[in-house]
């Protein structure tokens, strides 16, 4: 086998032939998985998931009924579920968008989220081992991240690395994590106007690292395989306003991405990146994406700016306060790119509301069922 | 895969010689290295004539060149492992590599021998992206590109003035780390470059570097040198107190720096646990410099990598200076390099060029 390249999935049973070590935070981290069609592919992450909670967050159709396998212990909210719980509040919500994800985050009752798409199977690394990416994302954020000075040996706390000469010794404690930032072998996140382009490129090169992204940096935030504390970081996953009824889609993830490295910098919590990989087995329709992207594509060129030049008072300490802060400036400054960004900025308050209402200060509840 | 081809004459070899017999190192590199002009400087330290294998278009600078060109008189001591500094002086070529003379090309996860040379000249000729991370790395790369989320504004890039390869077996860790784990090797080989983000501060270890001389030459001096520095890696920070001058530097001039591949296979050599004394000097100093280099801001007037550097010694002088005078020397051994530089009708560094 060619070491270098990784070009297939791990099958159930080679997953089910891995040894299996004691599930890490089973009590304290939920899988929130958004989804349209079936639940299928959980099949292929069995071994690695049937230990945690799920939250499934069903897109479209609220009549239609998702097929979850058996033995899943779950929560399912479909939209009917998301205008009861939220009522006015719901419009936040997106609607016909994974974005709506988020609204598992919000009502989870755990300090750790892990979010995949239903598209995403079991990656294999060059040995051909199954790749436990659950296992991977605690990993990486159960231990610091080095956001203010670069290790150019990457991740100091994986095991076989360690801070190199120079690293400055009062650096070498970290931050905690907040954000686990997984990757996609096969089919990359690519935009698409790449992959009109490339419409046979498929992401081979399994790069064994992890690494916190300086403070300061901005980067494209991926919600397909994606683990965070909701503790320490929650509110600011809010995935936006896209789909149905929107000018806009594709750019839940970003934004939230945004959003969340600003505060993460300023709150000094640490973003990782890299490891796990999964294995991303479908590609979506690319004329589809560009009629999504088309807006946000332009846009981008304005939101960046805006997002590197964000500073947040000293004064906000909570990520709400910072979210809140950050809502005004959207509405400030970003507005006169299109009226969409003051919906956006409205939307954004709601959210916080709706998050603190469903999570009251002090409150640690069991798991909610719909 | 390189946007601009490269021709060998654009290319120099430097090697610090700290050690008499440079045979078998040479030997190891020659698949590499022979199509290459080497120029090899003896550390001033190491008396003895240098054994060089046949077969090599190259050229030792001993003490006495140095002291031709450099002059008696000056606050720059080019012994160890900065008498690089003099190699990369008087080079006319565009691009430069050099790699430590305990180093040998490294094998990857195949076990096939890479080819650190063109690694480093790929990374040199394709952008750096600094303004915003991407998250499968060097979008340059084959079978890589920009993410979802990129704006494209930002994908043309800017020039990539450095090159920083890191090492397997013996990493370039200081002696605490080595001396606290010392069987500890590096057997990791990570299949990524990528660009370190701007306005951030990272160690440029200079056991394994590449530059684009045209760019940044001046920016890569001999400046910070420990009292007690040896002739172990361990045994000193001058390369990074240079890297991180450089990559402010790099920062203002809105020009690139990777870092990842290539690899090199470090011998293992010295006693960590001996070193300790003499390295911990380096390590207090680092704390003492870290809020300055996190603070320290150039004009925007300045627009060439020699006033770059005269502005940080400035800097250095004004908020370091006072507080330790290794940073004083530091200081004038930069403004001293500055015009030695300029003096030695080095190639002018502005950019673009």
């Amino acid at each position: 086998m060619d070491y270098k390249k990784v070009t297939e999935n791990a099958t159930p049973e080679e997953t089910a032939a891995m040894p299996r070590g004691i599930p890490l935070l089973k009590d304290e981290l939920d899988i929130v998985i958004p989804t349209i069609r079936n639940l299928d592919f959980l099949e292929m992450w069995r071994p690695f998931f049937e230990p945690y909670h799920l939250i499934i967050v069903q897109d479209g159709d609220p009549s239609k009924t998702i097929n979850v396998p058996d033995g899943f212990d779950y929560e399912l909210y479909n939209r009917n579920d998301i205008n009861r719980i939220l009522g006015p509040k719901a419009s936040c919500i997106s609607f016909k968008d994974s974005a709506c994800r988020c609204f598992g985050y919000m009502v989870s009752k755990k300090k750790y989220i892990f979010t995949i798409d239903d598209d995403c199977f079991v990656g294999k690394d060059p040995s051909g081992k199954p790749i436990n990416a659950l296992e991977q994302h605690i990993k990486n954020i159960l231990s610091p991240s080095t956001p203010f000075f670069f290790n150019t040996l990457y991740d100091p706390f994986r095991e076989g690395a360690d801070f190199v000469r120079g690293y400055p010794f009062s650096l070498r404690e970290g931050v905690p994590t907040a954000v686990s930032h997984g990757l996609w072998l096969n089919i990359p996140d690519y935009d698409a106007p790449t992959q009109l382009v490339k419409p046979r490129e498929r992401n081979t090169r399994y790069v064994d690292m992890v690494l916190t992204i300086p403070k300061g940096t901005l980067f494209p935030m991926c919600g397909m395989n994606l683990a965070f504390d909701r503790h320490l970081i929650g509110p600011a996953m809010y995935f936006g306003l896209m789909g149905d009824g929107q000018p806009i889609g594709r750019y839940d993830d970003m934004w939230a991405g945004w959003c969340t490295k600003v505060i993460c910098d300023h709150l000094n919590l640490g973003v990782k990146t890299g490891l796990p990989y999964i294995f991303h087995s479908k590609a979506s329709n690319p004329f589809v994406n560009l009629k999504k992207e088309y807006k946000g594509i332009f846009w981008q060129e304005d939101i960046i700016p805006f997002f590197q030049a964000v500073t947040l008072p000293k004064e906000c300490t909570t990520v709400q306060e910072c979210y809140i802060e950050l809502s005004k400036q959207v509405k400030e400054k970003l507005s006169k790119v299109d009226p969409y960004f003051d919906k956006l900025a409205d939307a954004m308050v709601t959210w916080i509301e709706a998050w603190d209402e469903l999570n009251p200060a002090g409150a640690a509840v069991a798991n909610g069922k719909a | 895969m390189a946007l601009e081809h490269i021709d060998d004459s654009e290319v120099d070899i430097v090697i610090a010689a700290l050690q008499s017999d440079l045979t078998s190192f040479l030997n190891a590199w020659r698949p590499l290295f022979s199509r290459f002009h080497l120029i090899i400087v003896q550390d001033p330290d190491l008396k003895g004539e240098l054994k060089i294998p046949q077969g090599f278009d190259h050229r030792v600078y001993t003490k006495s060149d140095i002291d031709q060109v450099i002059g008696p008189t000056t606050s720059i001591v080019f012994s160890g492992y900065s008498c690089r500094y003099f190699g990369y002086l008087v080079s006319r070529k565009k691009y430069i590599i050099s790699v430590d003379d305990d180093c040998l090309p490294a094998k990857d996860n195949d076990g096939n021998l890479t080819n650190a040379v063109s690694q480093h000249l790929a990374n040199l000729t394709t952008p750096a992206t600094p303004f915003f991370f991407n998250t499968l790395y060097d979008p340059f790369r084959e079978g890589a590109d920009f993410v979802r989320g990129y704006p494209f504004s930002l994908r043309s890039g800017v020039d990539c003035a450095l090159s920083c390869g890191l090492w397997l077996n013996l990493a370039d860790y200081d002696a605490p780390t080595q001396a606290l784990k010392p069987e500890h090797r590096n057997l990791h080989y990570v299949d990524a470059v990528m660009t370190v983000p701007a306005g951030t501060l990272m160690p440029i270890s200079g056991i394994n570097i590449a530059f684009n001389r045209a760019l940044v030459g001046p920016a890569l001096f001999p400046g910070l040198k420990l009292t007690g520095e040896g002739k172990l890696r361990w045994e000193t920070i001058e390369d990074i107190w240079c890297g991180m001058c450089v990559k402010v530097i790099c920062d203002h001039l809105s020009i690139g720096v990777k870092t990842g591949l290539p690899y090199v296979f470090r011998s293992d050599k010295g006693n960590p646990i001996e070193s300790l004394k003499k390295e911990w000097e380096g390590v207090k100093k680092m704390e003492e410099i870290i809020p300055f280099f996190q603070s320290v801001r150039l004009p925007r007037t300045v627009t060439t990598a020699e006033d770059c550097l005269l502005e940080m010694a400035k800097s250095v002088k004004d908020r370091l200076g006072g507080t330790d005078p290794l940073f004083a020397r530091a200081a004038e051994a930069m403004v001293e390099w500055v015009k030695i530089w300029k003096a030695a009708g080095a190639s002018h560094s502005t950019l673009g060029v």
